[in-house]
């Protein structure tokens, strides 16, 4: 009889490196890294086989609170450096960790083409539409108008979406999750991991310091489940304290707007069915913005496609089939030679 | 044409306004528009002489232009190659012939050419036209221009198309045989066959082919032709007598593919996967489409988005236990420095290959330098020392390779490794190794959990131990802040930043103790005078210090192949000699450098043209040093 020993299951201590955190009290970090390593440790994850790899910034430090291997790299490089890393070796699991500067400022270039190649990585893009450790300065994804120490008339920049951007990427899996709810973030993280691909998970994230309470319009409790929809593939888009207001697409246009069931003759048949696998709907979710829309949650979108370590694999592998282990001393004689006696 | 030379003359430099014909040697430059197939007929032809028995040197100067508007100066490409029955080391100086397809291509060259040299035109492009694309308000076939030359008009426009005429091909087709109607008739002068190149146009296009026919049947027609001219007593036939090569097989070889052939073997020395990550950038990008095409080797090619996701991409794939290696030129080294600078503190192994161009910034993609050096020896932030190695000639890239992986993957550290356009693209023969000549230098990665420390030593290396993500019992987190000794763990504090920036020091000084001694190439140790350079110019250097101790002059050559850390014996060796003059392509760098490194008075020539260095102006220099 063979008896399988099955590694020991982890607890979520067992992920946590021996490190004191050095985030601010109150930091949204905190709760981000708990619902990480209880998620590795309900998924049965390995630390052993487990690479954290971030760039520059307060989210940065992620890896060296963990007990996996981990790379703390250069601001904005992360996804190429962990590009290099599952080619390399493939079977690692390895996840990324970068802020709203890191990835969409000086890294936004090296997010566009992990996403687009499709490298199994999980990204966790940390938003909090400010610059942390360089203390304060606006973001690619803070709101027009944001004071900071460089912009202290206001910022004139438009901001952009992370989510938008991700999709605009071609990223097969897109996510999106809030610092303090842990069970729902613990819900994406699992199936970011499951999902073979680049897997972008947006975590908004308050910064107690810099940009304190700059989600608390949609996050606020009293107000919060009328501002938030946390989708499901196949279940309908429905949300709200008494769950009665409903997504549709609003009549006539290529627009969706918000509804209240049993109001002006709407009822549950009209409201959409969420299909995570279309693109479209899904470029039309994470746009939703409060207060006229509630801000989409959840898993918004996934439809896998090869994931690009394994295409590089089978190419190597088709190399080999094709013309054998590569013998140098045959390589360097290959074409015109002559001898001299 | 006439080679006839003095016997009793010695063996005298190459080129010039002044100096005889060498006996032993020729220089022919073939020079056309972009779109004439210069570089396919230089390359056809290095190859036949190759064969045949000569030593060679080539020289391609392509311009930077994909495809320049036909006629014009900036299209002009060429191709030089000097053979001969001596060892050939430089691609000469000047030309003893200049084939030239068109005016532009004439109006380019035709000054480099010897007095008294050769130049074979195609009459048949000295249209209206041409003459005013190349600027020529007059023709310069009549007006004197020319009058230091022998000059030979030959219509091989129309002799190609008369040749073609029989086959289905449409005339801009035929006109494109030029090359092969022109290598035809270069052949005959120097008693080659057209046997080898019929094969390769056959190989290329079908034999059957058209466009394959009409090909051969120009080459035969300008082998012909020779015959013929020379009944007319027009041109001459010469043969150039064989040289005494070691006995072995032999091959051409570019410095680009030795190079990437090279980091193959070193890998496989090492008993390691490569991963090779890189983006295109003239002069560099054939070592990409080189090792893309030898995923069987245990090589993994990544072209990444931009030059610094290419070094990052490299890093995180020697962090995961693979030789990460990255490739560019000048200005994409200059974005990497900050991404090497994390592999110099993270102690990972990591090789740049940089194929020097000249700069700065954009500067001339297809023209050589080296002009790198300060990039390559201080250029990152903070103290930030690494192992450079400079090759010197194509056939030297493979064992530079090697070495680079033994060092990066022995020491932890990165490496550069310095070519340049000049060896990436020339051609020159290569006695084959046996990877049986090499002794294996295997790579063990740590998986012993006891007392692991992930910046802890080695006692005769100082290299920190490598451990591959998913080895067990070793997770650890590296990163590019300051970290402590031994743990690797964040530190702040002044005296571990102090101690961590000197052992950084001592594990790259201390690699002087694993290299080579300093050598002297050619002449005594102690001196007179002594001619230092490195890299590309290893050819103009040697051939101008050998006719100068012919002459009777000390003089001796020394060529640095380690550039940090230099040898253990090399300033000790400098100071042997009276007088030290360092000869390169930039405006001082490695004169700069090794100022720095001894308080012996150093001089310079120094030259910033895009082209190599002449076996004359290197004999002037030392002239000029040893008699004063």
């Amino acid at each position: 009889m063979n008896v399988q020993v099955e590694p020991a299951k982890l607890k979520a201590k067992d992920f946590a490196s021996d490190q004191e955190v050095r985030w601010c009290p109150g930091c949204g970090d905190y709760a981000i890294l708990k619902a990480v390593q209880v998620a590795l440790a309900n998924m049965g994850a390995q630390p052993d086989n487990t690479v954290f790899v971030s760039g520059i910034g307060c989210a940065a430090r992620f890896p060296y609170y963990m007990a996996t291997y981990g790379f703390h790299t250069i601001h904005g490089r992360a996804p190429a450096v962990a590009s290099g890393v599952k080619i390399a070796n493939p079977d690692l699991d390895v996840w990324v960790v970068s802020g709203d500067g890191d990835s969409l400022s000086i890294g936004g270039n090296h997010l566009l083409h992990i996403l687009r190649r499709n490298v199994d990585v999980q990204f966790l893009l940390f938003n909090n539409e400010i610059y942390g450790l360089t203390k304060g300065q606006y973001s690619p994804t803070s709101g027009l108008g944001q004071k900071s120490p460089s912009t202290p008339q206001g910022s004139i920049d438009a901001p952009i979406d992370a989510c938008t951007f991700a999709l605009g990427s071609n990223a097969r899996f897109v996510a999106r999750g809030i610092d303090i709810q842990a069970k729902e973030l613990g819900h994406v993280f699992t199936r970011a991991r499951d999902h073979k691909g680049a897997s972008f998970v947006e975590i908004i994230q308050n910064c107690i310091v810099f940009n304190d309470d700059a989600f608390a319009h949609f996050t606020e409790k009293s107000i919060a489940k009328n501002s938030q929809i946390i989708v499901k593939h196949g279940e309908k888009l429905i949300y709200g304290a008494e769950s009665n207001k409903g997504i549709r697409v609003k009549p006539g246009t290529f627009e969706l707007e918000s509804v209240t069931i049993g109001e002006n003759g709407i009822t549950e048949d009209d409201i959409l069915i969420h299909d995570e696998t279309n693109r479209v709907l899904a470029g039309l979710l994470v746009a939703m913005k409060p207060p006229e829309m509630p801000v989409a949650l959840g898993v918004i979108y996934c439809d896998p496609a090869t994931p690009y370590e394994r295409a590089v694999k089978e190419q190597v592998e088709a190399s080999v089939a094709a013309n054998g282990v590569g013998d140098l001393d045959t390589l360097l004689r290959k074409g015109s030679t002559w001898t001299v006696s | 044409m006439n080679l006839q030379t003095d016997p009793s003359k010695g063996d005298a430099s190459d080129g010039g306004q002044i100096s005889e014909p060498d006996t032993d040697s020729i220089v022919v430059r073939f020079a056309g528009d972009s779109g004439d197939g210069v570089q396919l007929l230089g390359g056809q032809f290095a190859q036949a002489t190759a064969v045949d028995h000569n030593s060679l040197a080539t020289f391609p100067d392509f311009p930077a232009e994909i495809r320049a508007p036909i006629g014009t100066t900036y299209g002009v490409s060429a191709f030089q190659i000097k053979f001969g029955s001596r060892m050939i080391k430089t691609s000469g100086d000047s030309p003893d012939v200049l084939v030239a397809l068109n005016p532009a291509a004439l109006k380019v060259n035709y000054k480099d050419v010897r007095v008294g040299g050769l130049i074979v035109l195609d009459a048949g492009s000295f249209t209206e036209r041409n003459l005013k694309k190349a600027g020529f308000e007059v023709d310069p076939r009549g007006d004197g221009t020319l009058g230091e030359y022998r000059t030979i008009e030959i219509d091989i426009s129309a002799l190609t198309l008369e040749a073609t005429k029989p086959f289905d091909v449409t005339q801009k087709e035929a006109l494109r045989g030029k090359n092969m109607w022109t290598l035809g008739l270069i052949y005959w002068m120097y008693d080659r066959t057209t046997a080898a190149t019929e094969k390769f146009v056959a190989g290329k296009f079908g034999a059957d082919s058209p466009v394959a026919q009409a090909n051969i049947a120009a080459l035969k027609a300008g082998h012909a032709y020779g015959e013929t001219a020379e009944v007319s007593g027009e041109i001459q036939q010469t043969r150039v007598g064989d040289v005494e090569f070691p006995a072995g097989e032999y091959r051409l070889v570019t410095g680009a593919e030795a190079l990437s052939w090279g980091l193959v073997a070193g890998c496989q020395l090492a008993g390691l996967d490569m991963t090779f990550c890189s983006y295109p950038i003239t002069p560099s990008s054939p070592i990409l489409h080189i090792l893309s095409k030898l995923k069987n080797f245990g090589v993994t090619t990544f072209q990444a988005e931009d030059e610094i996701a290419a070094a990052c991409s490299a890093i995180g794939a020697s962090y995961a236990g693979t030789m990460g290696i990255t490739a560019s030129s000048g200005p994409g080294i200059a974005l990497k420095t900050e991404a090497i600078g994390l592999a110099i503190s993270t102690e990972l192994p990591l090789i740049i290959v940089n194929t020097q161009r000249a700069g700065p910034s954009t500067g001339l993609p297809t023209k050589t330098e080296q002009s790198d050096l300060f990039l390559s020896v201080w250029g990152r932030n903070g103290d930030a020392p690494m192992v450079v190695l400079s090759a010197q000639s194509p056939a030297d890239c493979f064992e530079a390779g090697i070495e680079a992986v033994r060092l990066a993957t022995k020491y932890m550290t990165p490496v550069f490794l310095l070519s340049d356009g000049y060896i990436a693209n020339a051609a020159e023969p290569w006695l084959i190794p046996s990877m049986s000549d090499y002794e294996p230098f295997p790579v063990s990665f740590r998986s012993e959990t006891e007392g692991f420390q992930p910046f802890g030593r080695d006692d005769e290396t100082l290299a920190r131990p490598w451990v591959k993500p998913g080895t067990p019992g070793l997770t650890h987190r590296i990163g590019g802040i300051e970290k402590a000794d031994g743990s690797g763990n964040i530190s702040y504090d002044p005296e571990n930043h102090q101690r961590m920036t000197d052992l950084r020091t001592a594990k790259i000084d201390g690699i002087a103790k694993d290299i080579p001694k300093q050598a002297v190439e050619l002449g005594n140790e102690g001196g007179k005078l002594v001619v230092v350079g490195w890299g590309s110019t290893f050819g103009p250097i040697n051939r101008a210090v050998a006719n100068m101790r012919d002459a009777g002059l000390d003089v001796a050559h020394i060529h640095i192949r380690n550039l940090w850390p230099l040898p253990e014996n090399l300033l000790e060796l400098l100071g042997s000699y009276e007088k030290v003059l360092v000869a390169e392509m930039n405006n001082g760098q490695m004169l700069t450098f090794l100022r720095s490194q001894t308080r012996q008075d150093i001089d310079g020539h120094l030259k910033v043209t895009g082209q190599p260095l002449t076996i004359r102006e290197v004999e002037e220099a030392i002239r000029a040093r040893v008699e004063n």
